[in-house]
């Protein structure tokens, strides 16, 4: 993405520029192979096989804690990521973003944050029964979900809020680095627990086979693979522990109603039973 | 034990044929190459009837006649789809016993069992779905949701049936049309079944049955021309046909093995808690894949819950399937034998200590004892592999932490069961369990309006309810 408005640099003062490294666990490190790669003008972290495994053990250990969390306080944490990119929103225009594209991302936070405590009532409920038995079944995450992310700013909210409005965690392989970036500074600003959004910088070409074959990942979103044959492999590699796949036939109209379905491709359904009786 | 005079079903209700063709485009015919299968009375062991093969043209020829089928029956009212439905419905009612006394033949389960709960929840099923059929509007998938097209179902034979009826309601309710292969062990109610189709006059295409082994099966879910694969059977089987789909676009539901955990707490009712556990793991010879096979207790009720359990074992009758006192009936196949044998002597050779009761078994036929071990660890091959049979591993826990842990470490997800009288503690361990079905103070309790599906390695989607329209809905 080109950066309309780089500060220029003077001799009188010289800018201090920002280091582009990962989020993984709330923190921002480099990649553990110390590799980079140059993307407009920024040397960006190269994630490695390594970083994704950290990533997923981070997600993993704080996936209990924020599914665990009340869906009145997730929303709240949601709503505040939208107030801090509201916030910020001059960062993602000087890096070319669209200011209708925030506004459209800074929305579409509002609007998932508003779904933590409804989704469950409108795909769940109790279950009318042939028999003396109190019955309900209630949505759940799925747990830890591994996401390749679409490089637009909008795309790549489009993706994460959905898994982690209900409690999941995740991974998220990014394109457009220096938006992805910026978004975990607001992320990491806000009050996402550390390791809810891990976001993971450089080629996932390289870095997606392993989350796809992970045995400790319980989904797969793959919307913004843009290979069809690097994407079949991937289901495929999912398929050896029957991991859920989002894999959208054409590319999304990120704009658009994203309606239920981003979310409860990411949810279990629990049914419990109980007999009634005295 | 009471003594009982034998109390045999009459199997003169049914009235199987010699020989079964393929049920395409709303008439059998034999397989194009002309291959047959036999399938036996896993009771006796005798030949029940021969079947048709079905190879790749005869596929060809089942997903085409649903494809045709599709354009009409998708552009149904509603309302005339569900009739179609409702008459399906009404047709197994009036024909359940005939169809109970086949199941028990063809499958080895006891008569009271498929009397008394397959025949009834597969006419409930389609009851229940038929209803839907003009609704789905307000089913919550959007103002117009649309059917995928030709489904192509794969179904197991622990409850051949039932399992027909798990696949095919929700699929016509939406308005897809079907080609399913039942399990090459259990095919026949599947094809009396399409004599119930041709009873309710449907049209022709909308059921293809294709009977075969797995090699139908793989065929039929590889085929180009399918939209939606939905597949029961084991989790082995389930990522080949994950991988046989990835890349194509099509929508698949599997329904996988379990490994469920039956957690006993020192608070509950004992004699309740042991009839839960008998039922969660002998229903149906243990052939169930949400079956509690991992029965966790308290530490300080293990004793006497082992003991209640072992007299309760005790009176368990274990025989001919059409008699109407068997509790236990055959084991499905020879092979299926052959895996629970293996695994049982796996348990006692790696350690765990076995129990059955004294219980004369027939001598023809395929039969197993209901088996326990006692003095089983996590890691057992026994507390880890789906058996599919009637054998229980008993593990202990101390803490409801320890057993949460316990009961969630496999990779499956399916099923699980909780006793105990706190509420509370019910609804936090509930809360806890990775599993997609848990029955508090009950156990394998099913009904076609509350959804039924794993977690993890048990699966994706739901059948049942509300939820599982959403399989066959674009």
């Amino acid at each position: 993405m080109p950066k309309t408005s780089k500060v220029v640099e003077t001799a009188t003062r010289l800018t201090v520029r920002k280091t582009y490294k990962l989020y993984i666990g709330g923190k921002f490190p480099r990649s553990e192979s110390g590799r980079t790669f140059v993307a407009d003008g920024d040397n960006v972290a190269l994630a490695s096989r390594k970083d994704a495994r950290d990533a997923v053990l981070a997600a993993r250990a704080a996936q209990p804690k924020w599914a665990g969390a009340t869906a009145y306080n997730r929303g709240q944490v949601l709503y505040r990521v939208a107030e801090m990119l509201e916030a910020r929103r001059a960062e993602f225009t000087a890096l070319g973003v669209p200011a209708d594209e925030v506004d459209a991302a800074v929305d579409r936070w509002v609007w998932y944050a508003g779904w933590s405590d409804k989704i469950a009532q409108v795909a769940g409920g109790a279950n009318p029964v042939a028999g003396p038995f109190f019955n309900i079944s209630a949505p759940e995450p799925t747990g830890v979900v591994a996401v390749v992310a679409p490089a637009s700013l909008l795309g790549l909210v489009s993706v994460i809020a959905p898994a982690i409005v209900t409690g999941n965690t995740t991974v998220v392989l990014t394109a457009g680095p220096q938006v992805a970036i910026t978004l975990a500074e607001v992320l990491a600003t806000s009050d996402v627990p550390g390791g809810v959004v891990n976001l993971l910088t450089g080629r996932y070409a390289e870095t997606a086979p392993w989350l796809a074959s992970h045995d400790d990942v319980n989904a797969l979103d793959l919307t913004g693979v843009d290979h069809p044959d690097l994407a079949a492999e991937l289901e495929r590699a999912a398929a050896g522990t029957l991991k859920r796949v989002i894999r959208p036939r054409t590319s999304p109209d990120f704009t658009a109603d994203p309606g239920l379905r981003p979310m409860t491709a990411l949810l279990e359904t629990k049914t419990v039973w109980h007999p009634k009786g005295y | 034990m009471f003594e009982y005079a034998p109390a045999p079903e009459s199997r003169s209700v049914v009235d199987i044929a010699s020989s079964y063709g393929l049920f395409i485009d709303g008439s059998f015919d034999g397989g194009k190459d002309g291959d047959v299968f036999k399938t036996i009375n896993p009771a006796t062991e005798e030949v029940l009837a021969e079947v048709a093969t079905a190879g790749p043209e005869d596929v060809d020829r089942a997903v085409a006649a649903a494809r045709r089928a599709f354009g009409s029956w998708s552009a149904l009212p509603g309302a005339e789809r569900a009739k179609y439905l409702f008459r399906i419905a009404r047709i197994i009612q009036e024909r359940s016993r005939e169809l109970a006394v086949l199941e028990s033949l063809d499958n080895g389960k006891p008569i009271r069992d498929s009397r008394d709960v397959d025949l009834p929840l597969v006419a409930a099923h389609f009851f229940y779905y038929a209803g839907w059929a003009d609704k789905l509007a307000y089913a919550g998938f959007g103002p117009d949701p649309r059917p995928l097209g030709v489904a192509a179902q794969v179904i197991p034979w622990n409850f051949p049936l039932l399992m027909l009826a798990w696949k095919v309601a929700p699929a016509l309710a939406t308005g897809n049309t079907v080609v399913l292969k039942p399990a090459e062990t259990t095919p026949l109610s599947a094809l009396f079944f399409a004599d119930v189709c041709r009873q309710a006059e449907l049209p022709p295409g909308v059921v293809n049955i294709v009977t075969g082994a797995g090699d139908t099966g793989a065929y039929l879910v590889a085929h180009p021309d399918v939209d939606k694969v939905a597949f029961t059977g084991s989790t082995e089987v389930g990522r080949e046909i994950a991988r046989t789909v990835s890349g194509t676009g099509k929508r698949l539901t599997l329904e996988l093995g379990g490994k469920a955990a039956n957690i006993v707490f020192d608070d509950a009712p004992i004699d309740q808690a042991v009839e839960g556990i008998v039922n969660g793991i002998f229903f149906n010879q243990g052939h169930v894949c949400c079956a509690g096979s991992r029965l966790l207790v308290q530490e300080s009720l293990f004793e006497p819950l082992i003991d209640s359990l072992k007299r309760r074992m005790a009176t368990l009758r274990v025989g001919d399937p059409l008699d109407k006192n068997t509790d236990i009936g055959a084991i499905n196949s020879a092979a299926q034998l052959a895996r629970i044998r293996e695994l049982s002597e796996i348990g006692a050779s790696e350690g765990a200590e076995r129990w059955s009761p004294e219980c004369p078994l027939p001598d023809r036929g395929f039969w197993f004892a209901p088996t326990i071990f006692t003095g089983v660890t996590q890691a057992h091959r026994i507390a880890r592999e789906e058996i599919f049979g009637p054998v229980l591993s008993v593990l202990t826990f101390r803490t409801p932490d320890e057993a949460v842990a316990k009961a969630n470490n496999t990779p499956y997800g399916l099923s699980a069961g909780v006793w105990t009288e706190k509420g509370s503690r019910i609804l936090a361990v509930a809360d806890r369990l990775r599993a997609g079905v848990v029955w508090a103070n009950t156990f394998n309790k099913f009904d076609p309006a509350s959804p039924f599906g794993g977690y993890k390695e048990s699966g994706y989607g739901r059948e049942g309810g509300r939820h599982g329209l959403e399989a066959y809905l674009a």
